[in-house]
């Protein structure tokens, strides 16, 4: 009779599976990933990878000696002590940060604008009092361009009665109210020294959200030759809320991860951050092996580095506040050993 | 979570290289062995030493790029972190854009 191994659900609650029984769902998982993504299974070689990696009984596992990568991040320093400044010093100096990241709590492009000068003279601390490298980021927040929150007639609202073409207009001019907020924002962070900056949940409103992304990325990259600019993606597939938008001919509505890389690297982008949610109703063993499998097709033949996102309820790791380290680590070995991803 | 990420996978930042090759990758868009054999051969390390916080705490001081210091390892005359960072840029052959801001400020 096989033992049992303690291991985690998509919520961080604790469950007792086999090994045969962890075997099958990291099968299950990159079957629904492939049958999702139309990208092929992982291998065999693969898939008993994970499953070791999923029936060891350490409570923490790491890459080997010599495969560690870079880390990124989207927002450090919660200032639970001190102010924003330490917490970065606090991820510089205790948590091994590779880089960290300046960020206002209402994390949004938009939001941000208003009180930019007061993120300048932030940044301009950070740069002072910090040796790694510190990214500006926010999400470019297309919905807060929409009714009640902004101008815009509220596409959400426009879609189910049937008034598509409102709802497509309206999200066109969003998206130009976000190119010019992202665009504002980044050029002040960067005359304030940042070293990079990062368009984070690129896509969460849908293929406008992304649009405004690309296209701010594209002016930054025009202006600003050495600008880092890091985007992250919102999911796995982009939603099409007005599903007829393209970039240099390719329709964003639908694109998975390796079409989103693509158009980030035609853009200018310098670091790619695909993201795959997580079903807190499955195994982080499913989700991890579903996750890979979406983003396994983008890593070959990427240009540039490629940071898929392995924060709370992506990539693998638990949909908890406080994701358990047994989980965690699990979920970061498997993405570099099996992806041989550029970062984190 | 973000400790089980730097023990899990990190390049341990500031106490070894990471954050010289993350540079690499932000600025460059320099794909991660690139990245790595590029900052090991400008410190004159093998690639598997970039995140050896043994080797690279004393080579980081012999070069003033910045580190890690505590109550039983201070580093009282090590340079400051914009000092240390012009030498990273001198080292890494990489603008650091906080001082071309501030040297364009200065014209």
């Amino acid at each position: 009779m096989e033992s049992a191994i303690t291991t985690r659900m998509g919520d961080g609650s604790l469950v007792a599976l086999t090994r045969s029984q962890i075997r099958a769902e990291i099968e299950d998982g990159t079957a629904q990933g492939a049958k999702r993504s139309k990208a092929p299974l992982l291998e065999e070689a693969e898939i008993e990878h994970l499953v070791d990696l999923f029936a060891s009984d350490a409570r923490v596992i790491g890459v080997p000696i010599g495969d560690e990568v870079v880390l990124t991040y989207d927002g450090t320093g919660d200032p639970q002590i001190g102010s924003r400044i330490e917490g970065l010093e606090i991820y510089q100096q205790y948590l091994s940060a590779d880089s960290c990241e300046l960020y206002h709590v209402d994390y949004s492009y938009p939001a941000v604008k208003t009180i930019v000068p007061a993120e300048q003279q932030a940044m301009k601390v950070a740069q002072e009092r910090l040796v790694i490298p510190v990214h500006y980021g926010a999400q470019p927040d297309l919905g807060r361009y929409s009714h009640p929150d902004g101008p815009c007639p509220n596409w959400s609202e426009l879609l189910p009665q049937m008034r598509i073409d409102e709802a497509r207009t309206s999200q066109e001019q969003a998206l130009e109210m976000a190119i010019d907020d992202i665009v504002h924002v980044a050029e002040a962070m960067w005359e304030a020294g940042a070293d990079g900056i990062n368009i984070d949940t690129a896509g969460a409103a849908g293929d406008a959200d992304l649009l405004a992304t690309l296209r701010a990325v594209e002016k930054l990259r025009a202006r600003h030759p050495d600008m880092g600019i890091m985007v992250g993606m919102a999911n796995e597939i982009v939603l099409g809320l007005h599903g007829q938008l393209e970039y240099k001919g390719t329709r964003l509505a639908g694109l998975k991860p390796e079409g989103q890389r693509k158009v980030v690297e035609e853009a200018g982008g310098t670091i790619f951050g695909p993201a795959v949610n997580v079903n807190t109703s499955k195994t982080v063993a499913w989700n991890t092996a579903r996750a890979l499998t979406f983003i396994k097709p983008c890593m070959a033949e990427a240009k540039i580095p490629v940071h898929p996102n392995v924060g709370m309820g992506v990539g693998g790791v638990p949909m908890s506040g406080f994701p358990p380290i047994d989980a965690v680590s699990r979920c970061s070995r498997a993405m570099v050993d099996i992806l041989k991803c550029d970062g984190l | 979570m973000p400790i089980a990420h730097a023990v899990a996978s990190g390049l341990n930042g500031l106490r070894a290289a990471g954050d010289l090759v993350a540079r690499l990758e932000m600025g460059r868009g320099m794909r991660l062995a690139e990245a790595k054999q590029y900052v090991a051969d400008r410190l004159g390390v093998a690639p598997l030493d970039l995140a050896d916080t043994a080797a690279m705490q004393e080579l980081r001081g012999e070069l003033g790029l910045g580190r890690y210091f505590e109550a039983e390892t201070p580093h009282p005359f090590d340079p400051s972190p914009l000092e240390s960072k012009a030498r990273i840029a001198e080292l890494l052959d990489l603008p650091v854009n906080v001082l071309v801001q501030r040297a364009a400020r200065a014209e």
